[in-house]
């Protein structure tokens, strides 16, 4: 039937609810399994610097010497390369997002 | 009577990338559209260059936003014919599976930006409601919504358990039950097909000859689809190109609302058919050699040429995208044609100006 076809349509979905939802009220959460931000766990890192060098961005950097991770967020493109090849799963993904920042360095984060 | 240049672009509401039209017009009669494009070029080409050729496969993804998978995709398979790695059969169906989910969001969205170039605003949204579901789909199962990078050389990166195949295809239920009503409206309303039927006439020869590609030259009547040629896990899926015989805006409209039922039977049945088993082999040595690659993307065919000599940079890398053999066909379907039909034939060949320019 050619006509009335949308408001029919138009009907049913001025009587079901909005799928959209009340942000900021209500946050989105992030389903399992989403590539968020990369989360860097000290206790287990021995400096081997194998995910800086398999890093596609050069987002990692490993100080072997001085015992230091340093993470630009900004670069990170979330893909999981290094926390696939992590020998001692310090590694690994959220499924969150993190906040605008207000500048590069907030971003730039360093672990010692 | 005096001729007019209206420019059309680059910014312009009906335009989701810059392109820029100077349009010639007499009265209301567009005589002669001139393109220009340039506004989104990035250089990824050379960038092969510097890049190592497993961490291109990043790059590759981010040439286009819409058709990422596949342009990932395009370039492992690249590499992998140069190499003559042998891509383990699941790998090869979890890609089949995620690349048809690309190209159902990448025509629900197109449904949704041609209904906004006519003006009717409220499919638009529901389009891109149902869109929605897809995205979804694919950040469950791949961890990104728009950038999927899960394929890499020698296979996928992420595997799917049984629980979440039923859950894709339980939701595919759902999306197909919306998209049915949504492309009832865009091939039964009347409003719409007065937007639609008999503008921007395309014959079957014209296509041809212009080099179109996809759903414009499907749309035209040429049963011409690269998935029949097996790639991937096509050659063991049921497939029937869809076409139609119009040629004008209506026929590459319903071209892509039939292709969205096919791409659902499509991931049915990869989803039954998809066999155990490892999803990546280990891959060692540096590519040496030349392959051009051909896939189907949501927008028509892609051709990929690949140039390694060995080392683990490539030396050259060279994307042909389907967006840039419609253009002709665009530049010759305004001629002639009212102003007012502009947008609507500008965006009835589904410009990707990012993957024209990359």
């Amino acid at each position: 039937m050619p006509y009335f076809q949308m408001s029919r349509l138009v009907l049913k979905w001025a009587l079901t609810a909005p799928p959209t939802t009340r942000y900021p009220f209500e946050p989105r959460r992030p389903l399992p399994g989403s590539r968020g931000q990369l989360v860097y766990t000290k206790d287990n890192c021995v400096y081997c610097t194998v995910c800086a060098k398999r890093c596609p961005t050069g987002a990692l950097k490993v100080d072997r010497a001085q015992k230091k991770f340093i993470l630009d967020r900004l670069r990170c493109i979330s893909c999981a390369s290094c926390v696939e090849i992590c020998p001692k799963d310090s590694l690994s993904l959220s499924t969150g997002h993190g906040v605008a920042a207000t500048s590069r360095d907030n971003e730039v984060l360093g672990g010692s | 009577m005096a001729r007019t240049i209206i420019p059309f672009g680059p910014q312009h509401p009906v335009l989701p990338e810059p392109i820029h039209l100077d349009l010639v017009v007499e009265d209301e009669k567009v005589v002669e559209a001139r393109p220009s494009i340039g506004f989104v070029h990035r250089g990824l080409e050379k960038l092969v260059e510097k890049k190592d050729f497993n961490d291109f496969v990043y790059v590759a993804e981010r040439i286009c936003g819409i058709c990422s998978f596949i342009h990932g995709q395009t370039y492992c398979q690249g590499i992998e014919a140069i190499m003559g790695i042998p891509v383990p059969p699941r790998a090869l169906y979890l890609r089949t599976v995620w690349g048809e989910l690309s190209r159902i969001h990448s025509h629900l969205l197109w449904l949704g930006l041609l209904a906004d170039g006519m003006g009717f605003e409220s499919l638009f949204m529901h389009s891109w409601r149902v869109r929605e579901r897809v995205l979804n789909i694919i950040e469950a199962t791949t961890g990104g919504r728009v950038i999927f990078g899960t394929c890499k050389i020698g296979g996928v990166r992420r595997d799917l358990e049984a629980e979440a195949i039923q859950n894709v295809l339980s939701e595919l239920e759902t999306i197909e039950r919306e998209m049915r009503e949504i492309t009832g409206v865009f091939l039964n309303d009347n409003s719409v097909k007065k937007r639609l039927c008999g503008v921007g006439t395309l014959s079957r020869e014209q296509a041809y000859d212009l080099g179109c590609v996809g759903p414009v030259l499907r749309a035209s009547g040429v049963a011409q689809d690269l998935r029949q040629q097996g790639y991937a896990a096509y050659g063991e899926l049921k497939m029937e190109p869809v076409t139609r015989t119009e040629g004008d805006s209506y026929a590459r409209c319903a071209v892509r609302c039939d292709e969205l039922t096919q791409s659902v039977s499509l991931i049915r049945q990869a989803l039954e058919k998809i066999p155990p088993g490892a999803i990546e082999v280990k891959v060692t040595g540096n590519p040496k050699g030349e392959v051009i690659m051909r896939t189907e993307q949501p927008r028509g065919e892609v051709v990929y040429c690949l140039q390694a000599t060995g080392s683990k940079n490539l030396q050259r890398f060279r994307v042909r995208t389907p967006t840039f053999a419609n253009l002709p066909a665009m530049v010759q379907l305004l001629q002639g044609c009212d102003l007012a039909d502009v947008p609507v034939l500008v965006l009835t060949i589904d410009p990707c100006i990012s993957c024209t320019e990359r």
